[in-house]
């Protein structure tokens, strides 16, 4: 029997249909799935913070209304892919609850501080854009609400790499002021931005499990290669220069080299070590439990309407 | 100067730090949900904002867009209400803020939308459809905060007793608004004040909150006497455009 339905199982994965919640699925792919949507949900809301956080300064009310509607999106994002999460069985406040606690992981580019207005461009540009190029794949993968909030969560990121490069673009076209703020935010997102498709293919345990079963679908080092050769003439554009003096155009592969990438530093913030871990997590975790009475009023509001309602049609009928 | 100028500087600067106090509510709202609402809400005030003083600044006619307006004003030239200056505390307390706020909008937009001037007529009726909604919402969370529990009723009474005194201010009627009305291209608040008082008791009725017999009123906004937060407010908001005057962003 169970044979029969992993017979099933891979044949669907092999002819590329899609899983669905109802259909059996071996437990290893579900836990690999629970993992990766709900870190993937953790990131949109955490990554919510290093932005807002430029909200109240934004510098043109132009500005502040894209800014909020992108991290708007984010929260939604968050909303589509917790569901996505509950489709496989986990409650959305356990989820959560496991963010808090330190037991889930997010994407530790949102570690790093803001520190002027270009790193809101420089977000934009090189996080989301790199967000594309680890989701665009993920529109694919074998898992059905995975693979259709995907659908959706990509249409909305090319919005927000567009207007994180037309930032940069103003930044770095305005005033020597605005130039260097923005060679500074490229100077500190560069690497970190490396960084988020995941170590390097010899060091990635779970990844040929994951290309296996078509929730992968290219390697973390094919991504990223990809990402930099896709940005690099854009920094040209800009006049910006990337901080790697071992950055070169390989004729013969068609692709640029970079240098070495510290990894030291990549396992340090995923440990819990970064800029900003701990304020991340704790404002996260105020925000929750400053909402406690909130949500224990709307729930507790709509068990007496309910109660109110059947005791009206009790005396009626 | 034209006297349409102060009038649509009190509805752009309403519209504006409200919007700027909700914006800070993005990523610290108290369910995902509602997170999406606050900013939801809060970008229809920025781009409220951006409508009126885009047309103030035309009107005035010294080539001050919706920027200059909003980041290079100090806090005696804004003309917003005190309510809307008033921090946003915790959640009951905002909630409290946008709906005596919203009660008092979607009669001004409704009345405005019948402006001689049709492009502030073309303003209020897409502000219209907004409030209407932002009141909805606020509405519906008045309710839930005041039936929800006894904790969540004893919050959102105190968030009523503190904010009740800053509603008189909305309404406040002088020779400009009263022209206002009289021209035809404005409405007096002091007329919407009846509107108002039904809409808030429907409020009170169904969420068993009260209202107590007198309450002591704080003026003042419309002629640019504010609180101490305003400052606060505006510093932080303008802090880009002021440092580095000379950039476009
Ligand atoms: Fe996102
Ligand atoms: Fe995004």
């Amino acid at each position: 029997m169970e044979m029969d339905l992993l017979q099933r199982f891979e044949a669907y994965i092999a002819s590329d249909k899609k899983i669905e919640p109802k259909d059996w699925m071996p437990d290893a792919y579900r836990k690999t799935l629970i993992r990766q949507i709900s870190q993937h949900a953790h990131s949109e809301i955490v990554g919510m913070l290093p932005e807002g956080n430029w909200i109240s300064r934004a510098p043109s009310l132009k500005r502040k209304a894209i800014l909020m509607a992108k991290v708007q999106d984010e929260a939604g994002h968050g909303l589509y892919l917790y569901s996505a999460c509950e489709t496989l069985g986990v409650q959305r406040d356990d989820t959560i609850a496991d963010l808090h606690s330190g037991k889930a992981k997010y994407s530790s580019i949102f570690n790093y501080p803001t520190l002027n207005w270009a790193d809101i461009g420089a977000i934009g540009w090189l996080v989301d854009g790199a967000a594309i190029m680890n989701q665009v794949p993920l529109c694919k993968c074998s898992y059905g609400p995975y693979a259709r909030a995907m659908v959706r969560v990509c249409k909305e990121e090319s919005f927000h790499q567009r207007q994180g490069f037309q930032i940069m673009m103003t930044m770095a076209g305005g005033t020597e002021d605005q130039k260097a703020m923005a060679q500074d935010a490229l100077n500190r997102w560069w690497w970190p931005s490396l960084m988020m498709f995941g170590p390097p293919d010899d060091d990635s345990p779970n990844s040929a499990q994951s290309m296996a079963w078509n929730i992968k679908r290219f390697s973390n080092d094919e991504l990223r290669e990809k990402f930099v050769d896709l940005t690099v003439p854009q920094a040209d554009l800009l006049g910006l220069t990337i901080p790697d003096p071992d950055l070169k155009w390989n004729e013969e592969t068609g692709h640029y080299e970079f240098g070495e990438i510290d990894w030291s530093e990549f396992k340090r913030v995923v440990s819990g070590h970064g800029p900003c871990n701990k304020e991340r997590i704790e404002t996260r975790r105020t925000a929750w439990d400053n909402g406690e009475w909130v949500r224990d009023a709307a729930n507790a509001h709509a068990e007496k309407r309910a109660a109110r309602r059947a005791a009206a049609d009790t005396a009626a009928a | 100067m034209d006297a349409r100028f102060d009038y649509l500087l009190r509805l752009g600067d309403d519209a504006l730090i409200l919007g700027q106090q909700l914006g800070l509510w993005t990523g610290h709202g108290p369910a995902l949900e509602e997170d999406i609402a606050l900013t939801n809400i809060g970008l229809d005030q920025i781009g409220q904002a951006r409508a009126w003083l885009t047309l103030a600044g035309r009107i005035e006619g010294q080539g001050r867009d919706e920027d200059r307006l909003a980041y290079f004003r100090d806090q005696a030239e804004f003309r917003n209400a005190l309510l809307c200056e008033r921090p946003n505390g915790h959640f009951g307390d905002t909630i409290v803020r946008q709906f005596l706020f919203d009660t008092y909008a979607v009669g001004l937009h409704e009345g405005l939308s019948r402006s001689s001037d049709p492009e502030i007529a073309a303003i209020a009726r897409k502000s219209a459809k907004e409030s209407a909604y932002h009141l909805r919402h606020s509405r519906a969370w008045m309710v839930r905060l005041g039936d929800g529990t006894e904790e969540s009723h004893a919050k959102v009474q105190q968030s009523l007793d503190d904010l009740l005194p800053y509603v008189g201010d909305l309404f406040h009627s002088d020779e400009a608004t009263q022209n206002a009305a009289v021209e035809g291209w404005g409405v007096d608040p002091a007329e919407l004040r009846e509107g108002w008082e039904a809409r808030f008791n429907e409020m009170l009725d169904e969420s068993g909150l009260t209202c107590p017999e007198s309450v002591p009123e704080q003026t003042g906004g419309r002629v640019g006497r504010h609180t101490e937060q305003l400052s606060f407010l505006l510093a932080e908001m303008q802090v880009l455009p002021r440092t580095y005057p000379d950039a476009q962003w």
